[in-house]
């Protein structure tokens, strides 16, 4: 277990430093002068671009670049705007909503997803069946934006960035939409398979109630592959908030992004995709462990 | 096991199913086309996968008025007879306009698929069929792009090769869209290929073949390719539909396609600020990208079903 | 389909050989009569059990013997009740449990047979356990769910199972998951938790099947010795003659969906009665006749969906004759309470 789990954290290192390595090649490659328009009318004079190019590093060839700057973040610092701002404080004001959204997108699509898949799973064919298949269907094929549009016309919502968490529950419903429909459809594949396994039949044949055959033995060898979706999910729906913040007017990180990229504040940028790239891993490596907690197999590979 | 002959008969007739020694016997292709026949998901989504592409050959077929006139005194009005659905900002025809609009959308669609199908079935071919440090290189590969959120990913690729307030030509925003959208999807199809290569190549016929001395070039596209292009075929009709909700999704954001490009997207994009007014606007093309999807998601899923015998 | 129709009524099991009948009268532990299952399948229906009858009394085991395909599993998954419905439909016959018409009862009735009445051990004990949970809970989780017993009193119960299966350390052992066990020590587990609440009859489905040649040998004879000490009544299903000879007092040879041919052991091993029996002990390899051609059977067995007319046997039949293709042949009683499904049943007995 000790082995495997260093094995995960290892794996994670180099995988860290290509995305954030990539990421920042691409946000300093924007091919134009970045303090273009940043003193007012004029252009700026050629000492506070020195100073600027100094402290931003940019005379540097990129790779000192990124490595000076992941040195920065190993102190916990993100660095700062060019015209001053923290960037640590402005994730920290833009991270909280983002964050709750996507836990409440997440545990919508965890539990609505989960009970239609069992359902669906343990009677195959049957009306309920069809009627999860055909709503999976529409809610993958539905493009976020649109379902996003459509809730809020249809509940008349506005959510403030200090919102209590009744207010994100559409938004959250949103998000998690197109993940809610996979985990529907995995779950429901992953039951009707195991259904038939030996194993299901061995507790059958044990005498167990229905209830334990399917809460216990089905259940707990159905949920893995459920769970490591979920799992990964959790970043990639912080990602992709994006889109339902634009729709619904919340001011966290996708609009953050949005903004400085378009003010070419490239530190913001770095930061914000590296913070989500290092919840995915922690994520990626939380599920990995789950996963061993679940499978006994795997510890012992 | 839910297929009855194989529960009463255990493994003896198993092998007469699958290698069709039986009264009647049937290859799993031609099973599984016998069986998508007759299913009408699979008709309902063929169909309308024919209309889409017509559209985008023909869209002269399907209307008269040309997607770029504008009569700005139409501006915003709502579905009529003249204008079935309508009139967007400019005023020019919503119909002619989505009818037009289709074939940049399907292209987007097909190239970035094709591109993450290849980038995908390369890597996780080789992945799979060399092994060791080979795939554990390649899957810490794979696994930074995986690792790199959609949108974001998508914004800041787009951002990078178009400075703003530029304006680059029709050809060159399409294939950068095509081009963030393969880049970042690559991953999942790479790994549907390494799984299903890891399965192929224990069978023992591969085995056989590698201990016969053949080179891996032969074993690769002789033994392992055509069975592994199934489950890649499946992921790459569902991923098309997906792909198309993708370029929706990023001309939405106004990074994807952009005027004087006609695409559902761009129309999307250009109804965003105008929803509560005029929501027909959104409406109309957002349909023709869901029914769209849905129709390829449908695809991918009939086709998924009947080769899978498992899942009958 | 009215539940009346499941339970045999005397006509609809046109196969039921008369020592069955005979044996009904007496109320045995397990009474099997005129069992018929049918799959619905794509290809059609499948005839998979064709008026299947045995019984079984404590103390004794019984070994049902037949080909894959033959229907030993189904006959024993429909005793169970362990069948998957669809595709799988009982369509008629009867099962009794000490008297008690198993194929009618409730649902819950049925289940509180299951484990206490009749257990099950399966094949493959690596696919039949699962996979996620320890030995030790799989076989304490009966004691708690239907005997009541605390946390550490199922422990407690389930160690002593452990070791009268004779898995050493079963302690220790108790806490480990299913693939941490040999194969071996995996079936004598899986043996272990079929005990766990005393069975009255133990149904082995192919116990040793996936085991090495030395193993087997081990399993087969705890077997037999629990079945001694508990004076269950056994069910071994099989297709191993070998295993049949050491440790059955009665045979049934199934074929096709049907007992072809019953009997004590010994008897059917010395003047078999029907010619798929003779078929199968003479593909027995014989150290006596070495260096000849093996006699193998020919052919395959019949597609379930299109079970040949007449007797299901003719077509790989050496002796099928004109009747054999047009007539079923009915289950007639032999001497020494047996009984052969053969048109010339009687002929072979004399030859022999």
């Amino acid at each position: 277990m000790g082995r495997y789990v260093l094995r995960r954290l290892l794996q994670l290192i180099p995988v860290f430093l290509g995305t954030t390595f990539i990421i920042y090649t691409l946000v300093w490659a924007i091919p134009s002068d970045p303090f273009a328009g940043k003193c007012g009318q004029r252009p700026c004079p050629p000492e506070y671009v020195a100073k600027m190019r100094a402290d931003f590093n940019l005379d540097d060839n990129l790779f000192v670049q990124y490595v000076k700057y992941l040195g920065k973040l190993f102190t916990g610092d993100f660095g700062q705007t060019f015209s001053g701002v923290k960037v640590g404080t402005l994730i920290a004001d833009a991270y909280p909503i983002t964050i709750r959204l996507a836990v409440i997108a997440l545990v919508i699509e965890g539990v609505i997803g989960l009970v239609a898949g069992v359902l669906t799973g343990l009677r195959k064919n049957g009306f309920l069946d069809n009627l999860v298949l055909v709503a999976t269907l529409f809610l993958i094929s539905l493009p976020v934006f649109f379902t996003g549009y459509v809730l809020k016309v249809g509940f008349g919502i506005s959510v403030s960035s200090t919102a209590p968490l009744g207010d994100l529950i559409v938004p959250g419903f949103v998000l998690g939409s197109l993940s809610m429909a996979y985990v529907a459809r995995l779950t429901r594949t992953s039951i009707a398979e195991n259904r038939r396994a030996d194993f299901v039949r061995t507790a059958i044949a044990k005498g167990l109630p229905g209830s334990r055959v399917v809460g216990v033995h089905l259940l707990r060898n159905s949920v893995i592959p459920v769970v490591t979706f979920l799992g990964t999910d959790l970043g990639a729906l912080m990602g992709g908030a994006i889109v339902t913040e634009g729709v619904f007017n919340i001011h966290g990180i996708g609009g953050l992004v949005f903004i400085n990229i378009q003010q070419q504040q490239g530190v913001v940028v770095t930061g914000v995709v590296t913070l989500l790239v290092l919840v995915y891993l922690a994520m990626s490596l939380i599920v990995d462990l789950l996963y061993a907690v679940l499978d006994p197999r795997i510890r012992y590979e | 096991m839910s297929d009855p002959a194989v529960v009463a008969a255990d493994e003896p007739e198993l092998e007469q199913i699958v290698t069709g020694k039986q009264d009647k016997p049937r290859s799993l292709g031609s099973d599984a086309w016998h069986e998508l026949r007759r299913k009408p998901t699979f008709l309902i989504s063929l169909i309308l996968i024919l209309i889409v592409v017509a559209m985008a050959l023909f869209p002269g077929l399907f209307t008269h008025v040309s997607p770029t006139a504008a009569d700005l005194n139409h501006a915003r009005g709502g579905p009529s007879a003249q204008a079935w659905f309508g009139y967007d900002v400019q005023g020019s025809d919503v119909y002619a306009r989505a009818i037009y609009g289709t074939r940049a959308s399907l292209l987007v669609g097909v190239f970035a698929t094709l591109g993450t199908v290849l980038i995908g079935g390369i890597v996780g071919i080789v992945a799979g069929f060399y092994g060791r440090w080979t795939d554990s290189l390649l899957a810490r590969f794979a696994d930074i792009f995986a690792g790199m959120p959609f949108v974001l990913g998508a914004i800041v690729i787009m951002l990078t090769l178009n400075a703003p307030g530029s304006n680059p030509g029709e050809t060159r925003i399409l294939s950068q869209v095509v081009f963030s959208i393969a880049v970042l999807s690559w991953p999942v199809a790479m790994r549907i290929m390494r799984a299903a290569t890891l399965v192929a190549k224990q069978q023992d016929y591969v085995k056989a073949a590698r201990g016969l001395g053949a080179g891996p070039l032969r074993i690769i596209f002789r033994h392992l390719l055509p069975n592994t292009v199934a489950p890649v075929m499946v992921y790459a009709t569902i991923a098309l539909g997906a792909n198309i909700g993708a370029e929706a999704t990023l001309a939405y954001l106004g990074i994807g396609l952009r005027p004087p490009v006609v695409s559902w997207g761009v129309m999307i994009s250009d109804a965003r600020d105008y929803v509560a007014a005029a929501p027909h606007i959104l409406l109309f093309p957002a349909a023709f990208v869901s029914v769209t999807v849905l129709a390829f998601v449908m695809l991918g899923d009939a086709v998924r079903d009947a080769f899978d015998p498992k899942s009958r | 389909m009215s539940a009346h129709d499941t339970v045999y009524d005397g006509s609809s099991g046109e196969f039921v050989p008369p020592q069955e009948l005979a044996a009904a009268a007496t109320e045995p532990l397990l009474q099997v009569l005129g069992l018929q299952v049918e799959f619905h399948t794509r290809d059609g229906v499948a005839k998979v059990l064709n008026g299947v009858s045995y019984h079984v009394d404590a103390g004794e085991t019984v070994a049902v013997l037949g080909e894959s395909g033959s229907g030993k599993s189904v006959t024993a998954q429909a005793i169970m009740g362990i069948l998957d419905t669809p595709p799988a439909f009982v369509t008629g016959g009867s099962v009794k449990f000490k008297g008690e018409e198993l194929l009618t009862a409730t649902a819950e009735r049925r289940r509180m047979v299951r484990g206490e009445g009749i257990a099950m051990i399966f094949q493959d004990a690596l696919s039949a356990l699962n996979p996620v949970f320890t030995v030790g809970f799989q076989i304490a989780e009966q004691l708690r769910g239907r005997r009541g017993l605390s946390r550490a009193e199922a422990k407690k119960g389930a160690i002593e199972l452990l070791e009268q299966v004779k898995i050493p350390n079963a302690a220790g052992r108790f806490g480990e998951y299913p693939h941490q066990f040999s194969g071996g020590m995996r079936q004598r587990a899986m043996i272990a938790m079929s005990l766990a609440l005393d069975p009255e009859v133990l149904i082995a489905d192919e116990p040793t099947t996936a085991l090495d040649v030395t193993v087997q040998a081990q399993i087969m004879d705890l077997l037999a010795e629990i079945q001694r000490e508990r004076n269950m009544g056994m069910v071994l299903i099989t297709h191993d003659l070998g295993v049949v000879a050491e440790v059955a007092d009665r045979i049934a040879v199934m074929y096709a969906g049907r007992i072809v041919e019953s009997g004590d052991a010994r008897s059917i091993y010395a003047e078999p009665g029907h010619p798929y029996t003779i078929a199968l002990l003479e593909s027995l390899p014989r150290l006596d006749l070495k260096g000849q051609q093996l006699n193998t059977i020919k052919g395959l067995p019949p597609n379930l969906t299109d079970i040949p007319p007449g007797c299901p046997f003719n077509p790989r039949c050496r002796m099928a004759q004109d009747i054999c293709r047009e007539q079923v042949p009915e289950s007639v009683a032999l001497a020494d309470g047996r009984s052969s499904a053969c048109h010339f049943a009687g002929e072979l007995m004399q030859r022999a």
